[in-house]
Order: structure tokens, then C-alpha cells, then sequence
């Protein structure tokens, strides 16, 4: 009954929509050319905002002032890490993701101990952590010029049939995702601790272990897409994750997720990737100067969110 | 969740409660302090008229910026917009309004009243501060590079003349704080309509019951906000003279460490002014003198940053724990 309403559920579909219609204003204004190769573009560029989207998302689904703000510097950090371990050896990539993972796990187990050891709101919390994660990765990737071994850059650059095998590898794993948030008791405490923290917590849920493996998982899903990234763009850079931020946000909240907490949302979390990607490529394709792309993107986001609406409080 | 009923408290703690109530309140103040200590031993030159001139030279528009960023937190928003669009006010400071004075006047206004509508919007649709302002912040920053592409651009004269005014025996960037701080605070917290805007984010509910309009103290409140952006913006221009279209970004971050660190919270209306220009100075002397004094290498420099955040929230704790 929910999962039916859910899949109902409008901002869930608007996401789609606006990234179709992004699509044919698109297609219409080029006449048809480069339609397919605008799709495989969109999905191998989305595949990295859905993948860290998907660990924001769980975050802010734990209620209000939840959010990780070291996700840039995290991905950064990670993809110098992954690139250093690996080396530039084809044998030591699957090293080099398990190091990527762990060193972005770590630094969202280091997120969840400020927060709960300090009782500090969860934005400062991530705020400062992503200040030292910072200077970490400025220290340890000065002059990093390692480029990804040759079989890691083929891998995240991989197409058959024009789909990014990123793409379905995501995709698996966003469905793994939505399934573990409506069907996993884990997913499910995730809900309950964002829709009244109090009632969670009377009912027998280990609040501090579920916030503690939320934040460690949007780390190394933060990890993992710095290591897929450095691959995808031939290198790591302090600044690789930088976009990271406001895209991961903006995605889970386009996507339909409250941003009150409480109410998940995966499939919005694809669709709003896809119409992120694709409203950049529409602009760019219209020509138009960098001043005017951002005002438009901005007024875009406003735009979606004020038509989606807020919901009215629970309280 | 923690929260134990006043009548609980047993008679003996309550004496230790109220001092660590006051010690609390006195932290932001105890950093800031604590910081210029750290800065007096470690170069005692610097404590003086130029050596404050000098390192506090940044101050005022981070003091400002905190300010407008306050506001909104005292609502339970937050602006995640205001580094751009203080990196906005500065495109147009440095452009028309030395320019054409008419034009740049009308724009600063007219963004002021952006923000009042922005907060019109947000209470009418319901909408998450959050995601607005995100939104917003693609705005003022691609608008920021409409009107300078590339930096450049040149502050008025008499703004160049204010931000460079030194008065006698105090540094300007100490009055011009303490004068922020007083004004502010008289206007927040000593003024009925500030109990009223505080208590939109302490008590919505209560408020509107009593009769308040809750749309009115929302537009306030992020009138106050653009503001207080405006007037950072062209502080900022007054003192680096050009302007760029980046110019602001960090302050977005900063101005909520401001916030937070003057003993400000997220939710329930309880800001204070006062604290707010307190953490905001503190912050701006933590960021480079205290770090270049310390000859802590420009790569850790952020990262002491962070360090500082870390340890003043968790004196806070400590002291909290004790106030229970």
C-alpha cells in the first residue's frame, strides 16, 4: 500500500517529466541530432551525483539538520587515495576501490563521533570534518599526477549498446537501495528515527547504531564515487568533489524526498540526476554564457521545488 | 529528547546550573579571548592599533554576513545563498553603483526585496529554506558573472573613505563591531517586535494563536537578512577596493560557523547578536593572523580551522553537560 502510493507519489514523477521534456527541448532545438548521444552522456555524468545522492538522501531522511556537508572534500580525499593505491597498475584497482570505500566509510564514522560525542548539529559537525578532510587531501595529493590504470579508465568509460555500464551497475544498485530503505529493517528504522526520533527510540530502535551507519554509508558511497570519478576523468584533484555538494542536495529534494526527514524517495533521486545532467546540456547546447546557465539552473531548482510544493508539518 | 522538567532539578544543583547557564553564554566571548591571547603570546607586537587594523582588516563583512545569516537561523532557516549573493552585492558595488549611483542604489534594493520574497515564498508554499536558497545561490552568482565576467571593477570613493576611516585610540574594525552588535542586539532583543520575529522560530504555533502574522515576521526576517548581505558586500568592496564574482563564496560556511560558534542555534529561535559578531571575529582571527603566527603551513591552515570549531563546540558541551 505504501510502496503503491510512493510510486504515485508526484515530485517522484515530475523529476522524469522535467528531464524528458529538458530532453526533446533539447533534441527539438538541434533537429534530432545527437539525441541517443546525449543519453548515454547524461546517464555516465548522472551516474556520480545519483550515487552520492542516494547516500545524502538516507542522511537527510534521518530528520531535519541532517546532511553531510564533507561529501567534496571527501570525494576528493578518496580519489587521491584510489588513485595512489592503485598506482596506475591494472592489478591493484580492486585495492584501490576497497581503499576509496574505507577511506570514505572512515571519514563518515568520524562525521557520526563529532556528532554524537559533541552534540553539535550534524551540518557543523560535517562542516568542520570537511575542513580537515580539506587540508588532508591538499597535503597528501599535492602534485599527485598519477593517471588510472588503463583497465579502470576503460571500465568507468565502458559502453554497450550506447549504456554506460556504470549506468546498469547503478541503477542494480539504487534498486538494492530502494529495497533496503522500504523492505530492510535497517531502511525501515531509517524512516521511523526521521518521522519522530522519540517514537523510534521507544519502540526499540538503536538510534545511535542506524545514525551511525547512515553517515558511515553516504562516507563510502562518498568514497567509492571519488574513486569512479578519478577514473571517469583521467586523475584525482582536491577539487574533483566540489559540485558534489549542492548537486547531492538539490537531487534528493527535486527527487521528492522531505527534506523534514522521514519520507525516501529513490527513483526521484535518478530523475532528478538525469535533469540536472540534461538541463546542462540543453543550456550549453543553446549557447548561452555561463552567467545566464547558472541563473537559469537556479531559478529552475526554485521553480521545481515551489510547483512540488513542501508538505504540511506531521507536528 | 534530553530535556529534564525544571521541577526536577534538585534544589543544590540549580546555583551550578545558572553559573554554567552564564559560563555558557560567556564561551563565545571566552574563545574570543582566548584566541587573542594565544595571538598576544605568540607576537606581542601584534597587539596593537595597526597590528588589530591589520589582522581584523576582514572583520566587518564577516561580522555583517554572520549578522544577515543570523537572522534567518532565528526564523529555523537558513540561507545557504548569502556567500553568493554578498559575492552579487560586490559585483554591483564595484560597478554601477559607482557608475551610474541611481541604477546600483535601485538594484541592492530591489535584491533586498528578492529576499523579502523569498521569505513570502517559503512561508506561503511551505517550501525547505534549504533547497530555495541553494537554488538562489546559482542565481546571485551567475547574475554576479553577468555584470563582472571577468574580476575587476572599482569601489566608490566615499565607500573606500568609510571602510578606510581611522578613528582615535580604537581600531575601526572594533568599533565598527561593537557598533554592529549594539544595534542589532537593541533592535533582536531588547525591542517587542525582535520577541516577536525570535519567537516565529521559538514558537510558531503560539504565535500565531496569539494573533501574529507568521508571513510578516518570515518576510522580516529575510529582509533583514538581505540587509545585512548588502551592507557585507559593500563593506567587503570598501576594503578590497575591486570586486569578483567569487568573491564571497566562503562565506557561506563562515557565516553559519559565526552563528554557531556565538552560541546560536539551529532551531528555536535562540540566536544572539552579540555572540554572533563575537564568533564571527573570532573566526576571522583564528582563519590566518593566529595561523601565521603559529607557522602552521597554508595546507593545514584549514584544517586548524575546523580544529577550532571542533574544540570551542566541544567546550560548549562540557559546559552544557554541567548546566543539566
Amino acid at each position: 500500500m505504501t510502496s503503491v502510493r510512493m510510486l504515485l507519489e508526484k515530485p517522484w514523477l515530475w523529476s522524469f517529466v522535467g528531464a524528458v521534456l529538458v530532453w526533446v527541448a533539447t533534441v527539438a532545438f538541434t533537429g534530432g541530432y545527437g539525441a541517443g548521444g546525449m543519453i548515454t552522456a547524461a546517464l555516465s555524468l548522472a551516474v556520480f551525483t545519483v550515487i552520492v545522492g542516494v547516500g545524502q538522501m538516507f542522511v537527510i531522511t534521518l530528520g531535519p539538520g541532517n546532511v553531510d556537508l564533507s561529501l567534496p572534500a571527501n570525494i576528493g580525499l578518496a580519489s587521491a587515495v584510489a588513485m595512489k593505491v592503485m598506482g596506475g597498475s591494472d592489478s591493484m584497482i580492486v585495492v584501490g576501490l576497497l581503499a576509496a570505500l574505507a577511506c570514505g566509510a572512515a571519514i563518515g564514522a568520524i562525521n557520526y563521533l563529532l556528532i554524537w560525542a559533541l552534540r553539535i548539529p550534524p551540518i557543523i559537525a560535517t562542516l568542520s570534518a570537511s575542513f580537515i578532510i580539506q587540508s588532508v587531501d591538499i597535503s597528501y595529493g599535492r602534485g599527485l599526477q598519477i593517471k588510472p590504470p588503463p583497465g579502470f579508465a576503460d571500465f568507468t568509460n565502458w559502453q554497450v549498446l550506447g549504456i554506460p555500464v556504470l549506468a546498469i551497475l547503478t541503477v542494480v544498485f539504487t534498486v538494492a537501495a530502494a529495497l533496503a530503505l522500504q523492505r530492510m529493517i535497517y531502511g525501515r528504522s531509517v524512516l521511523a528515527i526521521g518521522q519522530n526520533i522519540r517514537a523510534a527510540w521507544l519502540a526499540g530502535v538503536n538510534v545511535g547504531r542506524i545514525r551511525f551507519l547512515t553517515y558511515t554509508l553516504c562516507g563510502a558511497l562518498g568514497g567509492i564515487d571519488g574513486a569512479l570519478l578519478a577514473g571517469y576523468f583521467r586523475g584525482a584533484n582536491v577539487d574533483i568533489g566540489n559540485e558534489y555538494l549542492l548537486a547531492s542536495i538539490a537531487v534528493v529534494v527535486i527527487g521528492g524526498t522531505s527534506v523534514a526527514g522521514g519520507k525516501a524517495n529513490v527513483p526521484g533521486v535518478w530523475g532528478a540526476g538525469l535533469f540536472l545532467v540534461l538541463l546542462l546540456t540543453m543550456l550549453n547546447t543553446f549557447g548561452v554564457s555561463a552567467g545566464v546557465r547558472l541563473v537559469l539552473t537556479g531559478l529552475i531548482i526554485v521553480g521545481v521545488i515551489t510547483a512540488a510544493g513542501g508538505e504540511k508539518a506531521v507536528r | 529528547m534530553t530535556a529534564i522538567a525544571p521541577g526536577t532539578v534538585p534544589k543544590s544543583s540549580r546555583g551550578s546550573a545558572a553559573r554554567a547557564r552564564m559560563l555558557r553564554s560567556l564561551l563565545p566571548a571566552l574563545s574570543l579571548a582566548l584566541v587573542l591571547m594565544a595571538i598576544a603570546w605568540l607576537n606581542p607586537r601584534a597587539i596593537s592599533y595597526f597590528g588589530f587594523n591589520l589582522m581584523l582588516n576582514l572583520a566587518i563583512p564577516i561580522a555583517l554576513a554572520t549578522i544577515a545569516q543570523m537572522f534567518v537561523i532565528a526564523g529555523n532557516e537558513l540561507d545557504l545563498s548569502i556567500g553568493t549573493f554578498v559575492g552579487f552585492v560586490g559585483c554591483v558595488t564595484a560597478t554601477w553603483l559607482r557608475d551610474a549611483p541611481l541604477i546600483g542604489v535601485a538594484v541592492l534594493l530591489g535584491s533586498i526585496g528578492v529576499y523579502a520574497l523569498l521569505g513570502a515564498l517559503i512561508h506561503l508554499r511551505n517550501l525547505p529554506s534549504i533547497v530555495v536558497t541553494l537554488g538562489m545561490s546559482f542565481v546571485w552568482q551567475g547574475l554576479a558573472i553577468l555584470i563582472l565576467p571577468k574580476p575587476g571593477g572599482k569601489a566608490p570613493d566615499w565607500l573606500l573613505a568609510i571602510m578606510s576611516f581611522k578613528p582615535p585610540y580604537i581600531p575601526f574594525p572594533i568599533l565598527a563591531a561593537l557598533l554592529i552588535a549594539a544595534i542589532v542586539h537593541f533592535g533582536l532583543m531588547r525591542t517587542s517586535y525582535g520577541v516577536i520575529l525570535r519567537g516565529s522560530g521559538g514558537n510558531a504555533a503560539a504565535l500565531r494563536r496569539a494573533g501574529w502574522s507568521l508571513l510578516k515576521t518570515k518576510i522580516v526576517l529575510f529582509a533583514l537578512t538581505g540587509l545585512f548581505g548588502v551592507l557585507s558586500g559593500m563593506a567587503l568592496i570598501g576594503i578590497t577596493t575591486s570586486a569578483d564574482a567569487n568573491i564571497g563564496n566562503g562565506y557561506t560556511l563562515l557565516s553559519i560557523a559565526g552563528v554557531i560558534l556565538g552560541g546560536g542555534e539551529f532551531v528555536g529561535g535562540r540566536v544572539s547578536p552579540i555572540g554572533a559578531v563575537i564568533g564571527a571575529l573570532t573566526l576571522a582571527l583564528a582563519a590566518s593572523p593566529l595561523l601565521t603566527f603559529m607557522h602552521i603551513p597554508p595546507d593545514w591552515q584549514v584544517a586548524a580551522n575546523g580544529a577550532i570549531l571542533i574544540i570551542v563546540l566541544a567546550a560548549r558541551v562540557l559546559i552544557s553537560r554541567r548546566e543539566r
